[in-house]
């Protein structure tokens, strides 16, 4: 039942994109998409687009997982869409009984639905190309020099790791007691709000019981390799800048540079 | 009367980079009254082979029929088919969630809509094949009851709806020795008094060996041997190693004294007959 739910979405693969350094990964895309707010007219829209549509073939990802990720969002799109197109003052274009459609507004709506898509995209990029684990790694990482003001970066790793490393387990867990439970005639789909929810106890009730088995299982097994938090810890994996990272990071300034070159020279 | 697997292919999360095949071209006819014992390593698809006989998985592509009505329609007769199936999970302790024992072995029969006298006389009907003492534990919380006897209310639960085919994957993980004894000892009895028919998923080859008339052996998805325990010990030794399960050491043991050249009976399966038989090939010499 639930088996066929995407994890993350972590894409594995080989590519440039993928072996880059999960800090760069995340550096480079807070810079980008900020700069994306940058773009004002179609000139830089279309750079934009281009730009990202060479990371999507860098990364060699399908296009159907792209739009995929979009699906969660699209009411969001549309709606952008929408209230750009009718509420925006200007020249009319076309009168739909209380409501008046603008050149303005479409033009705006146009390019703020697109500049969600951008947002979207680009920051799915990132979760489809770098693993959950690389991912929290490069955030640790980065939130390194907070720590001097005492702020936990080791243990907010360490329990988004974990966290992370028990979504399928948890899945797993559920589905099988789903599946026993529906086994002895229980109904999880049928019935209104009150008695679906009601319905849910014998799913919960072992599922919050194992959940906190695990925990116990686990905190002991890591007191037992004693594990005292971040200090002094070595990593198996060490994350290292390379030469790609560089070119990536040079890559990205200069496509902010020309974002910034056309936001100021086309009017 | 039988579960009947008709060509059946399950592919798990298809379409996706994590695509895999788990079974292929399942063909096999469970018939009432069997005692079938499936066996194969970790990751061979028995689970995924047994969430097929009672509906829980749809096959990608294949058909299943209980006693000759398709489960996988929509319908009355195709739920009252799947129910005539009853499954205990692995570690089926895990999914007691009542408060009391009765409760949770009454929570299969009263979703059937039984009703409450009779759900009374399952219970305590239940909770003596596994050995439960009524007066002792149906008001006692489950949750703190031992290992074995937790995954005995678990069994019962599923018992008390009175499934003509009981399938139970790996019912003795995790539990000692004697535990293990006693459940499938309760699970024999079962099947002798009742005469259900049981599919036991197991990688314990001995367990397997004792209790059940016929074996499947599975391999890769697919399966790669059929037939009665003493044949398959006695002539498919190679495609036993391939499939990454054990002969017994009983059997290994009167096979090697046979190629000795002391003529022992090699399909013994029970310590007592296999000492007997020792006994007397030596005093035959």
């Amino acid at each position: 039942m639930l088996a066929d739910i995407m994890l993350g979405q972590y894409f594995p693969g080989k590519s440039v994109i993928h072996n880059l350094d999960p800090r760069t990964k995340i550096i480079s895309i807070i810079l980008f998409i900020s700069s994306i707010f940058l773009a004002e007219n179609y000139q830089a829209y279309v750079i934009i687009a281009i730009f990202i549509g060479i990371i999507i073939t860098l990364a060699d990802i399908p296009l159907i997982m792209i739009l995929r990720s979009l699906k969660p969002l699209w009411i969001i799109i549309i709606l952008t869409l929408l209230v750009h197109i009718f509420t925006t003052p200007g020249t009319i274009i076309y009168v739909l009984g209380p409501v008046t459609v603008t050149q303005e507004g479409l033009r705006q709506g146009l390019l703020m639905s697109l500049r969600l898509v951008f947002l979207i995209v680009i920051s799915s990029l990132l979760t489809f190309t770098t693993s959950p684990v690389a991912l929290t790694d490069g955030i640790e990482r980065l939130l390194k020099p907070l720590k001097k003001i005492g702020f936990p970066a080791h243990e907010l790793a360490m329990m988004m790791t974990i966290a992370l490393r028990f979504i399928p387990t948890l899945l797993e867990e559920t589905d099988r007691i789903m599946k026993a439970q529906v086994a002895r005639g229980a109904d999880f789909t049928s019935g209104n709000l009150f008695r679906r929810a009601r319905n849910m106890i014998p799913l919960l009730v072992p599922l919050f019981i194992s959940a906190f088995r695990r925990a116990d299982e686990l905190a002991t097994a890591m007191e037992a390799r004693c594990y005292r938090g971040g200090d002094q810890r070595t990593r198996m994996k060490q994350l290292k800048i390379t030469g790609c990272d560089w070119a990536a990071f040079g890559i990205i300034l200069l496509i902010i540079g020309i974002l910034i070159v056309v936001r100021i020279s086309v009017r | 009367m039988s579960i009947i697997l008709e060509n059946i292919n399950y592919v798990y999360m298809a379409k996706t980079p994590y695509e895999k095949t788990a079974i292929k071209n399942i063909n096999i006819e469970i018939k009432h009254g069997e005692f079938v014992g499936i066996i194969g390593h970790t990751g061979s698809g028995k689970s995924t082979l047994l969430q097929h006989l009672n509906g829980l998985l749809k096959p990608t592509s294949g058909m299943v029929s209980v006693d000759g009505q398709d489960i996988n329609l929509n319908g009355e007769d195709a739920q009252r088919a799947k129910r005539s199936v009853g499954m205990v999970f692995q570690y089926p302790e895990h999914q007691l969630f009542e408060e009391t024992v009765y409760d949770d072995i009454a929570f299969g029969p009263r979703n059937i809509g039984i009703k409450e006298d009779e759900v009374e006389a399952r219970v305590k009907k239940a909770m003596d094949f596994v050995g439960l003492d009524y007066d002792q534990f149906a008001k006692r919380t489950p949750f703190q009851l031992s290992g074995g006897q937790m995954r005995r209310v678990a069994i019962a639960g599923v018992i008390a709806l009175e499934p003509a085919y009981l399938i139970l994957d790996e019912p003795s993980a995790g539990l000692d020795p004697r535990g293990r004894d006693e459940i499938f000892g309760q699970i024999i009895k079962l099947y002798k008094n009742t005469g259900i028919t049981v599919v036991l998923v197991s990688h314990n080859m001995e367990d397997v060996a004792r209790m059940a008339n016929r074996l499947i052996v599975m391999n890769g998805g697919e399966i790669s041997l059929d037939g009665s325990p003493i044949e398959i010990f006695r002539d498919c030794q190679a495609e036993l190693k391939e499939a990454g399960v054990d002969v017994p050491p009983l059997t290994l043991l009167m096979n090697k004294f046979n190629q000795c050249g002391l003529d022992v009976d090699h399909t013994v399966i029970a310590m007592d007959a296999a000492v007997e038989t020792i006994l007397a090939a030596v005093r035959r010499r």
